[in-house]
């Protein structure tokens, strides 16, 4: 791993002055409790002037250990810990959780069930991205497309909770489908939820709204010359830095690489749909946002698409009351909102299982931070932080 | 009368109509940004679209405990919020807002706007260095090196005005603007064309780049988006304010939009005719006066609030680029044109 030197970034021409002149680098704690740390993480940076010359990240303010929880829980409990991992997609890491158990158990899911689940899960990355389009311009200064993208981000929500009943935590999928019907009585539990009378032409109407939002934030935002010099050419970060990183998702895309496990390999039908994989050229901050608004889009599509023909049938496999999985390992993976977000799960048998390990994307994603803040500026710090887009609930688990 | 005495009923006066004037634009801001990003803004405070507003953020911020951090340096940093609020208010002294009502007719008017204006920068860069904060330090220094990039081009902008006007005296250039003439031709093949000249006397016609020259320096002065680098909320909290509490985080706060409002008031004076306004009287202009510069002053203030609710922050060294590279030389071309313009003619 070769570190940069940050003060070959430094444009010193007075270098003579610097040499008579004591000047001590000074240190700048940033976070735990700052506005663009998106949480809880804490950067120990050491600044000459506003120039950053180094960078050590303290992560873990929010640990809540769902690795050790879910040791201790039943699979089913489990899955309502596991949307809290990234709060802001919660729906989208449900399903890898799920999908890695029904491996185990080799349970066939109907393909009604896996339909919903996907256009949950782009739902959940709309929001995402909406969240980022919103706060991204935050971040520089420009308040006001947080507002305007914040409210079509509700109608979204408000799509997501006539399904599963809730904004953020929806807890919606079970092993072998989807969620048994409210209500008392072991009549009701046997019958699963549906979408709801009007959902798909509700969608549909959504849609619509949130492509004319991100045209909105691509005319406010995007075009804006003063948003183009704070982020074009800030925070490079090449292909082979960030596959060596270990970057998924829309911060790998942006640098250049095309891969999507959509595309690679998925666990939803998404090869029945039609979708680009959009890609950035430079893998600066201004491509890691352009790209992200250009997901919103594809997602939108593959919701359209999904929508037009969902089959009918069954939303629920066969499966047995208590849920013993049978022993045997298992690595499943999905392309999360963030990134690439995958649980390895170990089961001795039984309805508990005997290791969980949890692959957040954002966690990964971070890991670059010591590399890519040294030798920035204050300020392209915090518009590199931004575009990142982690959420701290990944990071920390 | 009494020379103190008369002095200081016109400044109490002028204290007593512009204050307000601020409170009314913290309000226009709220509400006005509020309809921009579709929401409502204000609505409870005072009944009545909650005009009531920043008076209530006021009373609220005097019931806050005054707190100063235990490794502050106490005497500079509870002096820091008086010297900017001074800084500003000192301001409205010199600005007329009528043809006799100016609280003070100084000959050298707008050599003490400028002088005085840089004050506040003062009272900031002390505030950030006295909080024992590393982002107040940073904040602090940020607001020092952006008034050295900024006064020169406003300084540069405002020498054009004076070289066409002829006086430094707030109140000879707002007569210059009144009766100005197009290059003292009065009738072309025989028709009066004295009415072109009345159309285009304010400055901002022939000055139109050292208008904008002294907007945009105004708007790094008064360390507004996009040049608010001092506050920055996203990378330094609150930049120098980011200690302050209370009643002298109010004094910044009021600080802040009796500075705008003293920026468009010395802005609308020099280019847009101050409170003259092309065919009317001099006599009524000293009972419309106040109203017409007021007028011009809101139109200044909303334009500095559009551009805030519009545009991102741009960086420090963005900043000195901008200042050195364009604002300058555009503003030394443009006291050239006005110098050759002003020979010639």
């Amino acid at each position: 791993m070769t570190q940069i030197d940050p003060r070959s970034a430094m444009h010193l021409a007075d270098a003579a002055v610097s040499v008579e002149l004591e000047t001590p680098d000074m240190t700048l704690n940033i976070g735990p409790q700052h506005p663009s740390t998106h949480g809880v993480l804490r950067l120990v940076a050491q600044v000459d002037g506003e120039r950053v010359m180094s960078v050590d990240p303290v992560i873990g303010y929010m640990h809540r250990g769902y690795e050790k929880l879910a040791e201790v829980r039943t699979y089913a409990q489990t899955i309502a810990l596991v949307n809290r991992i990234d709060w802001v997609s919660g729906f989208a890491n449900e399903v890898p959780f799920v999908a890695a158990i029904e491996k185990l158990m080799d349970i066939e899911v109907p393909p009604r069930a896996q339909y919903i689940r996907l256009i949950l899960t782009e739902m959940a990355r709309i929001s995402t991205h909406l969240v980022f389009a919103s706060s991204y311009p935050l971040e520089l200064g420009a308040s006001t497309p947080l507002m305007h993208a914040m409210r079509e981000r509700e109608h979204v929500l408000e799509l997501l909770e006539s399904v599963t009943g809730g904004r953020f935590h929806p807890n919606f999928n079970r092993v072998g489908g989807i969620k048994p019907a409210a209500g008392g009585g072991s009549s009701m539990k046997k019958v699963s939820m549906d979408l709801p009378a009007g959902f798909l032409a509700a969608t549909d109407e959504a849609m619509t709204r949130v492509l004319d939002i991100v045209d909105d934030v691509d005319r406010l935002a995007t075009g804006n010359e003063l948003i183009q010099a704070r982020t074009v050419g800030v925070g490079v970060l090449p292909a082979a830095k960030a596959l060596e990183y270990g970057v998924t998702g829309p911060n790998l895309r942006a640098s250049g690489v095309k891969y999507d496990l959509r595309k690679v390999e998925s666990i939803l039908p998404y090869d029945d749909f039609e979708f680009e994989i959009p890609i950035g050229n430079n893998g600066d901050c201004f491509d890691r946002y352009v790209v992200r608004l250009e997901e919103i889009r594809q997602s939108a599509s593959i919701i359209r698409q999904a929508i037009a023909k969902i089959p009918s049938g069954p939303l629920r496999a066969k499966v047995p009351r208590v849920l013993k999985v049978p022993k045997g390992e298992v690595y499943v993976r999905a392309e999360n909102p963030k990134g690439e977000m995958g649980y390895y799960i170990v089961s001795e048998g039984g309805r508990i299982p005997y290791r969980v390990k949890i692959r957040s994307a954002s966690f990964s994603n971070l890991s670059m931070l010591p590399w890519i803040l040294a030798g920035q500026l204050v300020p392209d710090l915090v518009a590199i932080l931004g575009s990142l887009d982690f959420v701290l609930g990944d990071v920390d688990r | 009368m009494n020379f103190w005495l008369e002095l200081l009923i016109k400044v109490g006066l002028a204290l007593a109509i512009m204050l307000p004037v601020a409170l009314v634009v913290i309000f226009g801001e709220l509400k006005i940004s509020a309809h921009m990003q579709s929401r409502v803004g204000p609505y409870f405070a005072g009944g009545r679209w909650g005009w009531a507003q920043p008076l209530a953020d006021g009373l609220k911020f005097m019931q806050k405990e005054d707190l100063v951090p235990a490794d502050a340096d106490d005497r500079v940093y509870k002096l820091a919020p008086y010297i900017v609020l001074m800084g500003t208010l000192a301001l409205y002294v010199v600005i007329p807002i009528g043809p006799d009502a100016v609280a003070r007719d100084l000959d050298l008017g707008v050599f003490y706007v400028l002088a005085v204006s840089s004050l506040s920068t003062l009272g900031v860069l002390m505030a950030g260095w006295s909080s024992a904060n590393k982002y107040s330090l940073i904040g602090g220094l940020r607001a020092a090196a952006q008034l050295i990039a900024y006064e020169l081009p406003l300084v540069l902008a405002v020498i054009a005005v004076a070289v066409q006007a002829g006086s430094l005296s707030l109140n000879d250039i707002v007569n210059a603007q009144a009766s100005f003439h197009l290059f003292g031709v009065e009738s072309i093949l025989g028709r009066d064309v004295t009415w072109i000249s009345s159309l285009i006397s304010p400055f901002m016609i022939l000055q139109i780049v050292g208008l904008v020259i002294f907007l945009v320096a105004s708007l790094a002065e008064l360390s507004r988006i996009p040049f608010d680098m001092p506050i920055a909320e996203s990378e330094l909290t609150m930049g120098y304010l980011t200690e302050y509490s209370g009643l002298r985080f109010t004094m910044f706060f009021l600080g802040e939009y009796a500075g705008l409002v003293s920026m468009a008031a010395i802005a609308a004076t020099l280019f847009m005719g101050g409170y003259s306004f092309p065919g009317v009287s001099e006599d009524v202009l000293n009972f419309l006066g106040p109203v017409i510069l007021l007028s011009k002053v809101m139109f200044i203030a909303f334009v500095f609030i559009w551009l805030r609710w519009t545009f991102p922050r741009l960086r420090e060294d963005q900043l000195q680029t901008i200042a050195w590279k364009w604002l300058i030389p555009a503003g030394l071309i443009n006291i050239v044109a006005t110098a050759i313009f002003k020979v010639a003619f």
